[in-house]
């Protein structure tokens, strides 16, 4: 049975990675998990310099998923080469660094310092909605979208993935303009914004008023949204949005994504990456499947 | 001892023993490992509800590997809680966090500050120093009080109540001012926000030792989604802006590290 999926020619053992900003850099989740079974480790975004993220509440849950308004709180890229990357180094795992920013300069600066590492590939954040200058403004015009992934792609030494948000009004725009400017490869969907009223206090219940929303109930927009953009561009897709199990799974890679990966339900399972993995593997025994390749948009 | 697994709990009983207050005691295996002032997630069953709910753990029995959860219904999932019965399987993410220093604190005089439903995991800690020299002051709206008898069994103990109905009429703060001749070494303490507030700045200007444990909204617990920060004083170890994690790096700390 082979499992082994190829995006922007790196090899991946199988199509699950984690959802960036829902697994940290692997190393809280390996209690639980063996990241050596994973497709790949896609660690929280990283920025050139430390940022602080949004006050408090950041999290909400809400019928069928959460919302999150993390607001992208990482150490800055020189802590995390040390510190993160160093130990992910430790495991047999592609490691795909998502990279985010507030200006263009941002991006370029993070990309090229972790141009000599030994990733596997970029993940370029343009789609948080929870910061208000850069990341998702690069995500939701096709110009700009089209602009800095040229300019990233200009420094960029390995494959990149332009992560796109769903918060627009037409993505397959949004999957062309990262394709003609060059993009190895796209992944979505990130949150899906939203927000939560605390009724009995008459205040938002997020600090950020609006968060990310996350879970089960989004995937069917996912789907879609997946399914949309396979048809749109011939570069692989990275699907993802309320995988909870490997079923879940399967369904993205029908709707043409080359890969998934698995975001809230790490919160609500921490097996769940591994529980995947397992899912997809059953699917394909018990339909007699023995190339995953077969299922990837037979839809 | 650090342990962290999904465990599988049994409910071993449950009963209300204040109006909304439960007390839930569960045998599973973190309990053997548990640190005085842990947490657990416990995991509603219900699909309308995803995330773990945090709870502190009140006291543990370490030969008989039970843990004691006292919670107040506040939700969805406290609810479902409320509802367990004896024998129910209860599923619960464990151990969570960092206990209080107890050890460090031994031979000193202790006073050990409980506010609300922030009592709870005063206890385990009353316990963890029993025979040393401990000052419970616990904190309650009105006579509707609970644990305040477990206590006795462990500590010395002094009651305030926001009416005054039992023992000074105030916050625990005014309980302890009240208690001359009383001069703590440190303090431990846990419950709502402006009593912590309150106990860090009445430590400060006193010159005392402070423990207090925080709590906020979180969704892992444990260290990778970075929705339960809190401020602090000094760049935090894991992403160096000020911003720590309550359920990692906490949610114990020492009150002069942390900008509250």
């Amino acid at each position: 049975m082979n499992t082994k999926v190829t995006i922007a020619g790196v090899e991946f053992r199988n199509p699950v990675m984690s959802a960036s900003g829902t697994f940290g850099s692997g190393m809280e989740y390996s209690n639980f998990v063996d990241l050596n079974k994973l497709g790949a480790v896609v660690t929280k975004g990283v920025s050139n310099i430390p940022w602080e993220g949004n006050p408090t509440p950041r999290v909400a849950e809400v019928y069928g998923g959460m919302l999150n308004a993390i607001g992208l709180q990482n150490p800055g890229v020189d802590v995390f080469i040390e510190r993160d990357l160093a130990f992910l180094e430790k495991y047999d795992t592609n490691v795909i660094v998502n990279v985010c920013g507030k200006s263009v300069e941002d991006y370029i600066e993070a990309v090229e310092r972790l141009n000599d590492t030994n990733v596997s590939m970029f993940e370029i954040n343009v789609s948080c909605p929870n910061v208000k200058e850069g990341a998702i403004a690069f995500g939701q015009k096709a110009d700009a979208l089209f602009n800095i992934t040229d300019k990233i792609k200009k420094v960029a030494k390995k494959p990149i993935i332009m992560k796109l948000s769903p918060n627009v009004t037409d993505i397959t725009e949004m999957a062309k303009a990262a394709e003609a400017a060059g993009s190895d490869a796209i992944s979505l969907i990130n949150t899906i914004t939203g927000m939560k009223i605390d009724i009995e206090r008459r205040k938002f219940v997020l600090a950020n008023k609006t968060g990310g929303m996350s879970g089960p109930a989004i995937k069917p927009v996912a789907v879609r949204m997946v399914y949309q953009c396979s048809k749109a561009v011939n570069i692989p897709i990275i699907g993802m949005g309320g995988i909870m199990t490997g079923e879940d799974a399967v369904e993205f890679l029908m709707a043409g994504a080359s890969a998934v990966a698995v975001g809230a339900a790490n919160f609500i399972n921490p097996f769940a990456m591994t529980d995947v993995i397992d899912g997809i593997e059953n699917y394909m025994r018990k339909h007699n499947i023995s190339d995953i390749n077969e299922i990837i948009g037979c839809v | 001892m650090f342990y962290r697994n999904i465990d599988e709990g049994k409910v071993i009983s449950q009963e209300e023993i204040s109006k909304g207050i439960f007390s839930l005691w569960i045998k599973n295996k973190g309990a053997a490992y548990a640190n005085a002032g842990q947490f657990v997630g416990v995991y509603p069953k219900s699909k309308d509800t995803l995330l773990m709910r945090p709870i502190s753990i009140c006291e543990t029995d370490e030969k008989e590997s039970k843990m004691r959860l006292v919670y107040r219904v506040s939700g969805k999932g406290t609810k479902e809680f409320s509802e367990l019965k004896e024998g129910d399987n209860v599923k619960l993410l464990a151990n969570l966090g960092n206990g209080f220093p107890v050890d460090e604190v031994k031979g000193k005089c202790i006073v050990l500050m409980g506010g609300g439903i922030g009592i709870p995991p005063m206890l385990g800690v009353a316990k963890a120093l029993k025979g040393e020299d401990v000052n419970a002051f616990l904190g309650y709206r009105d006579r509707d009080m609970f644990l305040h008898e477990d206590f006795m069994s462990a500590c010395k103990v002094y009651i305030a109540t926001e009416d005054g109905s039992v023992g000074v009429k105030g916050n625990v703060i005014d309980a302890l001012k009240a208690s001359t001749g009383l001069k703590p070494d440190v303090i431990m303490a846990c419950g709502p926000m402006p009593m912590l507030r309150a106990i860090k700045k009445y430590a400060e200007e006193n010159n005392i030792k402070a423990y207090i444990s925080l709590e906020e909204r979180m969704a892992c617990g444990i260290g990778a989604c970075l929705g339960c920060v809190c401020k602090t004083v000094k760049k935090d170890g894991h992403s160096h802006v000020n911003n720590t994690r309550i359920c990692t790096e906490g949610p114990v700390f020492d009150a002069e590290e942390v900008d509250i």
